[in-house]
This record gives C-alpha cells, sequence and structure tokens, in this order.
C-alpha cells in the first residue's frame, strides 16, 4: 500500500472533520483503545445482560492472545488495534442540511445506480422529512412477518427480548476462537441483524430489501445471526448497491446462519464499500467471517457480489452436518485500481450424500489483485458427498492479476470432485465487434463483463440482480483506454 | 455514399493499403475480389474504423463527411455495417440482448427513447423470418458454439436489424452450404434499396450469381489493380488471380 499510518490517521481525521460531526460526538465516543473495561463499557452502554457482557469478555481473551493472520494474498499496512474507538453513538444528527452539500461524486453515482431522491438523501446523511414512503412500508411488512411469527430485529434488540435464541445459537457457527478477526468482533461487535424463521414458515419475502434505507450506516463490526428453524425459508439480502464511504477503516464483520433439518437459507449480498482512490489511497479493509451450518436435508447458499473495499478477507462457508444437505456459493469480485481481493469459500462435507457448488467469477481491472480461496474438504463419514467448482477470471489490461488457489481434502474414496478454472481476456477484438455495431467501448466492457457473470447474477433476486447489473459496470468504469 | 481517395494503412511497420481509390454510390453493389492477404478484410476494418491500423495517406468520406475523426461506434451509427469474416464470441450475452444493446445505443446517439420492448419483438420476429432463423438460436450467447454457417447468418440477421446504409459483406459465403447461401443472399436483396448500398467481399463467383454486383474490383497487394462489370468476376473465376498479378508487375 502506497500511503503510511500517519497519513491514513491524517486523512481519517480531515475526513471527520470535513462530515463536520468531529466536536458533536466526542462526547459520547470512548476514548482510543482496547482493554476489558472499555468491552464491559461497550456491553453497559448497550445495557446487555451479563451473560453476554461475560461472553464479550472472554472473546476478548482470546483475541488477546490471537495474531493477525498473514496467510492471504494481500497486502496492507495492519490497522494499529490500539489507535481505534470502539464505540460511537449512534449518529443521530445529520451530516448535511441539503442534498447540495453532498459530495456531487457520490450523487452521480446515486442516480447512475436509479436510487430515489428520499433514499439518496437518507443514505448520503442528509436530514430527511419524517414522512417517507418506504417508513410506512417497512411498518407494513413487519406487521406481515409478525403474523407469521417471524423475528427480524437488530442484534441488540434480540439479545434483550429473545436471549434464550441469541444464548443458544451465537457463535455456535463461528466461534469466538475462530479467527482474530472474529474473536474481535465477538469481543466489540457494535450492532448488526437477528432473524428467526418459525418451523415449516415460508418468509413471504425478499428480508431487508425494504429496510435497504434503515440499514444504512451499520456499523464497523457488525453480527448478523440467522436462524431457520425445521422447514422454514428465507431469503436475505445484505448490503446496499449505493456506495458507502464510511470513515472507518476496518470493518470485521461475522455473520452465522443455521439452516435446521429441511431448512433453506438464501444469503446475498452487495458490498461496495469505499474501495480508495485511483491512486489506492484511502478505502476499507474489509475482513469478514461468514459461515453456515446446514442440518439433515437443508441447503444454504451464499450469493454475493463484491465490488467495493481497499482490501477483502472473505470466506462464505457451508458445513454440511446433516445428511442430504447442499451448500452454494455464487460469487462476483470486481477488483479495480489498487484494490485487492482475496475471497472464497469453504465447503466441509460432514453428512452423507452432501452436495456442494461452487461459481466464482473474478474480474480485475487496473492494477488490481484478485484472487480465489477455496476449500473442499470431505470428511471420512461423508459418504458420497459430491462437489462441483468452477472460477472464471476474467482480467482488463495487462497490470491486474488473477490468482486461484482450490484446496481439496478428500478422505472419503466414494467422494466426486470437480474443478474447473478458466481465465480470459476481454479482447480489442470483442471491443471492436460491439463498437461496429454502435457500442461503446464502456458499455461494451459492461456488457461482457455482465455476460461473464450471468450464472452468477441469475441467483440474486430479480431487483437485486438489476441493481448488481449497473453496480458492475460503475465499478469498472474507466478501467479501459 | 462512399469515396475513398488514394487511402494508405498499415499496422506496425508493414503497409498494407497501399493507395485504394474507390467510389460507391447508393443503389449500388460493389464486389471486391482477390487472393488471400492481398488486403480486402483490412480494408473493411479501416472504413469501420479499427484504430490498430493507422492511416498513413488518404481519407474515407461518408455522405461527403471526412471520417478521419470519427470512431467506430460512431460510424455504425452513421450506417456504417461489417459483417465480419471472423465473427467474435461473447459468452453469456444473449442474441438478442446484444441486439437490444446495439439498437439502442444507436437510437441514444440519435437522441431517441430507447425502442419499446413491443417494437423489439416485432423485429426481432420479423428480421428472424427473413433470415429463417430459428428463434430459440437468439436467445443462445453470442457465435458461442455457433458453426460457421451460423455465424455468418447471425452476421447478415444483425444488417437486417440495424438496417444500415453502406453494409459491408466480409466472405459472408465462406461456411455456409449452398441452401444458406441462398437464404442469405436472398436476405441481402430483399434489404437492397436506392437508399444503401452493399460491398461484398468474396473469392467465389458463387455468391455474385445470387447477389448480383454493378462492379467488381481485384484487390492485390493493397491496391486495385483492376475494376469492371460483372464479367470480371466470371473472368477471374476461370483464369484465376495470377494473369493480374503479372499485369501488375509489368
Ligand atoms: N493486425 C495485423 N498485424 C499484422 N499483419 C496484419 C494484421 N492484419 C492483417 N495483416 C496482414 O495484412 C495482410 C492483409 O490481410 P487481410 O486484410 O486480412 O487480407 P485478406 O482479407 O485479403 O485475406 C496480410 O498479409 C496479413 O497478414
Ligand atoms: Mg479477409
Amino acid at each position: 500500500m502506497a500511503y503510511t499510518e500517519e497519513e491514513l490517521k491524517k486523512e481519517l481525521e480531515t475526513k471527520e472533520y470535513e462530515y463536520g460531526f468531529y466536536t458533536d460526538i466526542e462526547s459520547d465516543t470512548f476514548p482510543n483503545g482496547l482493554n476489558e473495561e472499555i468491552v464491559i463499557a461497550i456491553s453497559k452502554k448497550k445495557e446487555e445482560p451479563e451473560w453476554m457482557t461475560l461472553w464479550r469478555l472472554q472473546s476478548f481473551k482470546i483475541w488477546k492472545d490471537m495474531v493477525e493472520p498473514e496467510w492471504a494474498n494481500v497486502k496492507y499496512k495492519k490497522p494499529d488495534f490500539q489507535a481505534i474507538s470502539y464505540y460511537s453513538a449512534p449518529n443521530k444528527k445529520p451530516k448535511y442540511e441539503s442534498l447540495d452539500e453532498v459530495d456531487p461524486e457520490l450523487l452521480d453515482t446515486f442516480k447512475k445506480l436509479g436510487i430515489s431522491l428520499d433514499e439518496q438523501k437518507k443514505l448520503a446523511g442528509v436530514a430527511v422529512d419524517i414522512v417517507m414512503d418506504s417508513v410506512s412500508v417497512a411498518t407494513t411488512f413487519k406487521k406481515t412477518l409478525a403474523e407469521k411469527g417471524i423475528i427480524f430485529c437488530s442484534i441488540s434488540e434480540a439479545i434483550k427480548e429473545h436471549p434464550e435464541l441469541v444464548k443458544k445459537y451465537i457463535g455456535s457457527v463461528v466461534p469466538q476462537k475462530d479467527n482474530f478477526y472474529a474473536a474481535l468482533n465477538s469481543a466489540v461487535f457494535s450492532d448488526g441483524s437477528f432473524c428467526y424463521i418459525p418451523k415449516g414458515v415460508r418468509c413471504p419475502m425478499e428480508l431487508s430489501t425494504y429496510f435497504r434505507i434503515n440499514q444504512a450506516g451499520t456499523g464497523q463490526f457488525e453480527r448478523t445471526l440467522v436462524i431457520a428453524d425445521e422447514g422454514s425459508y428465507v431469503s436475505y439480502l445484505e448490503g446496499c448497491t449505493a456506495p458507502s464511504r464510511d470513515e472507518n477503516q476496518l470493518h470485521a464483520a461475522v455473520v452465522e446462519l443455521i439452516a435446521l433439518d429441511d431448512a433453506e437459507i438464501k444469503y446475498s449480498t452487495v458490498q461496495n464499500w469505499f474501495p480508495g482512490n485511483k491512486e489506492g489511497q484511502g478505502g476499507v479493509f474489509n475482513f469478514v467471517t461468514k459461515r453456515g451450518l446446514c442440518e439433515k436435508n437443508a441447503k444454504i447458499s451464499w450469493t454475493q457480489v463484491e465490488t467495493g473495499s481497499a482490501v477483502t478477507w472473505k470466506y462464505p462457508s457451508c458445513i454440511l452436518k446433516g445428511d442430504n444437505s447442499i451448500g452454494e456459493f455464487y460469487s462476483i469480485a470486481v477488483t479495480n485500481n489498487y484494490q485487492q481481493a482475496d475471497t472464497g469459500t469453504k465447503m466441509i462435507h460432514l453428512g452423507k450424500n452432501t452436495r456442494s457448488t461452487i461459481i466464482s467469477k473474478g474480474i480485475s481491472a487496473g492494477k488490481s489483485q484478485n484472487s480465489y480461496r477455496g476449500l473442499v474438504q470431505v470428511n471420512s463419514r461423508a459418504e458420497n458427498a459430491r462437489n462441483f467448482s468452477q472460477c472464471d477470471s476474467l482480467l482488463m489490461g495487462n497490470e491486474c492479476g488473477a490468482h486461484t488457489f482450490p484446496y481439496i481434502e478428500v478422505k472419503n474414496k466414494s467422494a466426486q470432485i470437480e474443478h474447473e478454472a478458466t481465465t480470459s481476456k476481454i479482447g480489442e477484438d470483442q471491443i471492436f465487434y460491439c463498437n461496429q455495431r454502435g457500442i461503446n467501448t464502456e458499455k461494451a466492457i459492461a456488457l461482457i463483463v455482465n455476460g461473464f457473470s450471468k450464472e452468477v447474477l441469475n441467483k440474486l433476486p430479480m431487483e437485486f440482480a438489476v441493481e448488481a447489473q449497473k453496480l458492475l459496470e460503475i465499478s469498472l468504469e474507466g478501467s479501459v483506454g | 455514399m462512399l469515396k475513398i481517395n488514394n487511402l494508405h494503412a498499415r499496422v506496425e511497420d508493414k503497409e498494407i493499403l497501399k493507395g485504394i481509390n474507390l467510389t460507391v454510390n447508393a443503389g449500388e453493389v460493389h464486389a471486391i475480389m482477390g487472393p488471400n492477404g492481398s488486403g480486402k478484410s483490412t480494408l473493411a476494418a479501416v472504413i469501420a474504423g479499427k484504430e490498430e491500423f493507422e492511416i498513413t495517406k488518404g481519407e474515407v468520406f461518408l455522405e461527403g463527411e471526412n471520417l478521419e475523426d470519427t470512431s467506430p461506434e460512431d460510424r455504425a451509427h452513421k450506417g456504417i455495417f461489417l459483417s465480419f469474416q471472423y465473427p467474435v464470441e461473447i459468452p453469456g450475452v444473449s442474441v438478442t440482448n446484444f441486439m437490444k444493446t446495439a439498437i439502442n445505443e444507436s437510437r441514444k446517439a440519435k437522441g431517441l427513447e430507447d425502442m419499446p420492448a413491443k417494437d423489439m419483438l416485432k423485429l426481432i420476429r420479423e428480421k428472424s423470418e427473413l433470415l429463417e432463423i430459428d428463434r430459440k438460436f437468439l436467445s443462445r450467447s453470442l457465435n458461442e458454439g455457433f458453426s460457421g454457417g451460423e455465424k455468418k447468418r447471425n452476421e447478415i440477421f444483425q444488417m437486417a436489424m440495424l438496417e444500415p446504409k453502406l453494409a459491408i459483406l466480409d466472405e459472408t459465403d465462406s461456411g455456409l452450404d449452398i441452401d444458406a447461401l441462398r437464404i442469405v443472399a436472398n436476405g441481402v436483396n430483399k434489404l437492397k434499396s436506392k437508399d444503401n448500398a452493399v460491398i461484398v467481399i468474396t473469392h467465389y463467383q458463387r455468391l455474385l450469381e445470387y447477389i448480383v454486383p454493378d462492379f467488381v474490383h481485384v484487390l492485390h497487394n493493397g491496391k486495385i489493380v483492376k475494376s469492371g462489370t460483372k464479367d470480371l468476376a466470371l473472368e477471374l473465376e476461370e483464369k484465376g488471380y495470377d494473369w493480374l498479378k503479372q499485369e501488375t508487375v509489368i
């Protein structure tokens, strides 16, 4: 990375200054650094029960003895964990009085994404009128959900209202000691979402589409827990196509999914954190731990479109514990300029007749580095396990890189594992062919990239797919001549 | 329609076109013939604006306008169409989607709204019938896994969709069996009018029996060495190119 810790700090400071809430927030922001007192204070601020405080403290102890992993194919200046403030009160005050004050580049992107004016305001942190369509929409949907017994709320709320569920499942799929960032998250997580679908219930809508606005501006250490009880189904959408210009350098989220017998969870993500500028400065470090557990006949599908962040470290995984369970991973990762992504999945086959599918599409442009890292592990008891993996890379220009690291560990002879990998380049001839038909180069690239990503885009819920397509287009703007 | 003056073009240090003069009027069909490597595809690409080739001398005019600073896509918007000798594959992009994008981009350049879906469907139906193309074919990825003949037929389908002023068909006949050739030629003839023009690049007299040219030119070593009427094509078929090559040496 081209900048030093000092410059980084300076940039953070100027940004905060620029955003004009530096003095306001001071009184409600904890001093920098992390120790037991801070952990306790976070828990207290959030009015958590004692068991939660203890759980956080335990996590902190584990984290203290861990070191930051270095095996990923990314280079960055490690954050100074004692230089971060671990608690800021939710930002209630609007950052701006009107849209005129917002960075025009950001607004331009909103426009290209077709985001409504009200939503633009909310996303950019502009004061909005109380009466907003989506608020009433959200209330209506909350009512529908409640009628079905579906719980969908913030994790803080769930800790207070549904302690038995949280207690039982938090850390059950991603244990505190799982990895450095997961341990850190467990100690200091700010907030996140909780979702429970009761037995046999099919959630009647894509969760969180209608809540997008209310979800904007989630914190640095997000925690998500989704539980699909026996025979239930839920499709969950995370993230937002709108660019998130967060001042926080480091993001370390944890997502845990639990699909009980015969349940199905579809988890779709569009990640568009600030990737840094064209020179590779600034940008978010995104270190995420996402994992799902499948009981008997259960199914978990991860679908993700990753276009943002300066550094991404992310491996949504499935533990196929129950017999006949299914895990799927569909991913599009785009890197441009100086972005670095090391993403992939782990499919752990424990039960009999378990199946997994991995489709990974990596698109690299500029001077970026894009790595796929996948593990397919078949346990000795997992009779007739099957996996199909396909990793395709698309390169634009000569200065970027695509790397594939497939790891396969098979301890049962009946396993069938297939792996395919391709690397292609957008050719001058393809571009000229499009140009000749009246399609300019920018549009041609978008067309080719969308074609390349089609298998994954098709897995996204319809309206999300349309946004994701536009997002791919915007992310690659100006990447060729 | 098209006027080319003393056109010289090269790629890297290799001079490929060495002084081409050609005038094509609206309503005319011109055939360009010539041995492999004589520069036929290069000429087509240069007219379409491929930047890989450097124009060192001469100019190309379309309806009186010098195309020197016109991008390939703008040339397409102005009505130039090239049926490629080797059409490229674009995986994951259906023929329909590709055409929809092409048509709407051209409309956008002219300040028009996107074509309504209803009209688009009607147009697709009409043109696919003209070229006897199975509708299922249109949902396949562009040129991916197409046979040689399917690729060529698809090029002409695109031409029919875009209704260009000047169409350049680069060896569209190669890879087509006799039935397909008839269908494609028939399609081209139906699209012909007094307002547009066609340049047919071919090795064989065969295609010219179906698409009858007003003029035939022989390109050799980057120059038009002979021009004539359709009888010239017959003569070439009979004698080959060698007699012309000798003529140019003298
Ligand atoms: N991109 C290129 N780089 C180098 N040489 C080229 C290139 N394109 C064409 N040529 C050369 O130019 C000459 C003319 O090619 P082309 O126009 O394809 O001929 P034709 O279509 O008449 O067979 C050939 O010798 C060919 O090798
Ligand atoms: Mg040729």
